[in-house]
């Protein structure tokens, strides 16, 4: 802050003293619930709480016993099982189907584009509530309710918007000439696709995946209506235990759950960062 | 410049109309997808809204014998033995008590009565209630010799129907005086208002915590801004339900909040934050917070901070300077980011459902209310259309100012 000029007086001084005082206040309100989650998850006692023991750093205080009881209860076995099972299976279908869509639509000749978009996006937008409620009476006609594939079709059709968004970013500014040489040069539509507009187009498709496969992870309205008992998911498992009987193993998976975003959170990242390398030309202009 | 022969004019015409189906070809199956998936569904609750044939193939002889009745006295005789036929055999196979739920439906109290007089019947046969059926119907209850009852009867058998829209918004269809609001209970429009101005409460807090930090960041270099945007996108990046978790550790009565006040003295009785609408407000802020931060940072880092600093330097003060230069230009930020927060929380149902009690409920605890408990599925469909409906004119907005593909992630 040395570089300020000297016709800001007193009153910008304090202004800015304030802004930063409250711009750290903020951060400390979006970053402290998640960060008490993680040492209370290691409380002895079935509390939600600082214990005195806790407080005063006394080992006895802290166990790894909500962690145990994750891993010998069946039940979160099986929703960590039909997380990732379904998370996986959905983020499948969203991304192929999304990136191809994303490709048509980033093209100048693309027809009612803008009527398309917001057609293809709206699943982001419309609350779950209504989705859920629709694809309840919807998929129990079609005998879709209470199995996997009704859940994992729910869920893909929930992650294709993030797939498009994110593969739309990476083929704004996207050369054409390049496709256009290589079909000149003999190559097939589809070699042209996997050869010289995938690679590009990559670190798009993979964060895209990555926002499907958060958006079927996260889920749980859909579940809530369309799920059987033996479609049960983390969320789902951890919305009855917040509802039903409290107990700390929900913040020991929460724990669980907050390591996994700060891996895709670092992921994520990486991949923006590739991008903008690969787009470098763009950058010149 | 040469025209265009005809020729080569079709030929051009020709090359862009391939060049579009290429494009659109490469659309299609996701267009497909959606409209199977997701599109249909919603559209078949939008016809189960105002569709419902359960009471028109329950009861359809009763039905039409009704449409002799002149709706001013008790129907005649001939169409209560009907409905007393009709309602022996309904009990016979058990399912008199869906007629009794869809008749409660249409004019409340009604259920027990339905219920007890099918009793009654069923312990009779056929060929008397054919002769004398009109007239036990009458002495079972005296509600029976009501106009108004059989008025309710015949709306509840019309297949195709409005009148869960009339109860969604607070109204009713009286014989006598057209649609007139509901007198007994007025909840829905009340929820609505109340989920409105809860929305637009989040949003403005939103809007008041995520402007100073954004404007912070933006003025920082970038590389200490993204280091912590982290601690932003964190909180972004993790589960839903780790989030409203973590609220309810600190509300709780006995939770991290209250024992810190206890301990330090502060308070001497833990405050009951914890399933009010508080509650809902302040944990679906801290969720919606990176919505609103987002959008702004990326506007504010390319405002080029020269503009500020020349209406300074030639003189402005500070607080206009900021408010008439600065301030203008952040506006598309601002807009986009208080569209979304105010578009999702106003469907908002996990964090309501988890924190808000009975208080802090939102539009779409009842629509889960009515999918779940009551099961009148047509009332849960007509209040998911209204909620759609405004939704829908709320994406518009944003698609207009916006650009529905201008979404930032991350």
């Amino acid at each position: 802050m040395s570089k300020i000029p000297a016709y800001y007086g007193f009153w910008y001084h304090l202004g800015s003293w304030l802004l930063k005082t409250s711009s750290w206040l903020v951060l400390l309100f979006l970053i402290m619930p998640i960060l008490v989650i993680i040492p209370l998850s290691f409380n002895v006692e079935p509390f939600f709480s600082f214990t005195e023991g806790m407080l005063t750093f006394q080992p006895e205080a802290y166990s790894l016993r909500w962690y145990s009881a994750i891993f010998s209860d069946d039940k979160w076995l099986l929703a960590i099982k039909n997380s990732f099972l379904i998370g996986f299976f959905a983020t499948l279908l969203a991304t192929v189907l999304g990136t191809c869509a994303a490709v048509g639509l980033a093209r100048d000749d693309m027809p009612m584009r803008r009527l398309i978009t917001a057609l293809l996006l709206s699943p982001m937008i419309v609350p779950l509530i209504i989705t859920a409620a629709g694809m309840f009476f919807f998929y129990s006609d079609l005998g879709l309710a209470g199995n996997y594939l009704g859940v994992i079709i729910a869920h893909a059709a929930l992650g294709t918007p993030f797939v498009i968004i994110t593969v739309t970013a990476t083929l704004t500014g996207f050369d054409y000439s390049l496709a256009r040489a290589a079909i000149n040069l003999g190559a097939t539509p589809l070699r042209v696709f996997f050869d010289i507009i995938m690679p590009l187009i990559r670190p798009g498709v993979i964060s895209g995946a990555l926002f499907a496969f958060i958006t079927s992870f996260d889920e749980v309205v859909v579940i809530l209506f369309m799920a059987g008992p033996q479609q049960r998911t983390i969320p789902r498992q951890m919305f009855s235990g917040l509802r039903e009987q409290i107990n700390p193993s929900i913040l020991a998976i929460a724990t669980l759950l907050i390591l996994m975003s700060i891996v895709l959170l670092i992921t994520i990242e990486l991949l923006r960062r590739r991008a903008t390398r690969m787009r470098g030309i763009e950058q010149i202009e | 410049m040469s025209t265009l022969t005809r020729t080569e004019a079709s030929q051009a015409s020709s090359a862009r109309n391939k060049k579009r189906l290429t494009a659109f070809l490469f659309v299609v199956p996701l267009l497909i997808f959606i409209l199977l998936s997701f599109v249909a569904p919603i559209a078949s609750m939008l016809w189960r809204s105002v569709h419902h044939p359960t009471v028109a193939t329950l009861i359809p002889l009763t039905l039409s014998e009704l449409q002799r009745w002149d709706g001013k006295t008790v129907p005649d005789q001939q169409t209560l033995n009907v409905f007393a036929q009709e309602l022996h055999s309904l009990a016979k196979v058990r399912e008199s008590g869906k007629l009794a739920e869809e008749i409660n439906r249409a004019s409340a109290g009604m259920s027990s009565v339905v219920k007890s007089t099918a009793r009654k019947i069923s312990r009779l046969d056929s060929q008397q209630l054919a002769q004398q059926g009109g007239e036990i119907l009458l002495k079972s209850h005296r509600k029976w010799s009501r106009p108004d009852i059989w008025f309710a009867i015949q709306r509840a058998g019309k297949p195709y129907t409005y009148d869960y829209y009339l109860t969604a918004l607070d109204l009713e269809l009286d014989q006598e005086h057209g649609i007139q609001v509901r007198e007994d209970t007025q909840i829905y429009l009340q929820l609505y208002s109340k989920t409105l101005s809860m929305a637009l409460v989040i949003t403005i807090f939103c809007a008041l915590l995520g402007y100073p930090l954004a404007y912070y960041l933006a003025r920082l270099p970038e590389n200490r801004a993204n280091l912590l945007l982290v601690l932003v996108l964190l909180p972004f990046w993790t589960s839903l339900l780790v989030r409203t978790t973590a609220w309810i550790a600190l509300l709780q009565t006995n939770g991290v909040i209250n024992s810190f006040l206890l301990g330090i003295g502060v308070i001497s009785q833990p405050f009951e934050m914890l399933y009010t609408s508080f509650a809902t407000v302040v944990a679906m802020t801290h969720i919606l917070l990176p919505f609103m931060i987002l959008p702004l940072y990326s506007v504010m880092r390319g405002i080029d901070p020269s503009y500020l600093r020349a209406a300074l330097s030639l003189g402005a003060r500070p607080i206009p300077a900021f408010a008439r230069i600065y301030f203008p230009m952040t506006l598309p930020g601002l807009s986009a980011g208080a569209l979304l927060v105010f578009i999702i929380s106003v469907g908002y149902y996990i964090t309501p459902a988890l924190v808000g009690g009975t208080d802090g409920q939102m539009i779409s605890n009842i629509i889960a209310f009515h999918m779940q408990r009551s099961n009148n599925w047509e009332l849960a469909a007509a209040l998911g259309s209204l909620l759609l409906a405004l939704i829908l004119l709320l994406y518009w907005l944003y698609d207009r100012f916006v650009g529905a593909s201008n979404i930032k992630l991350g």
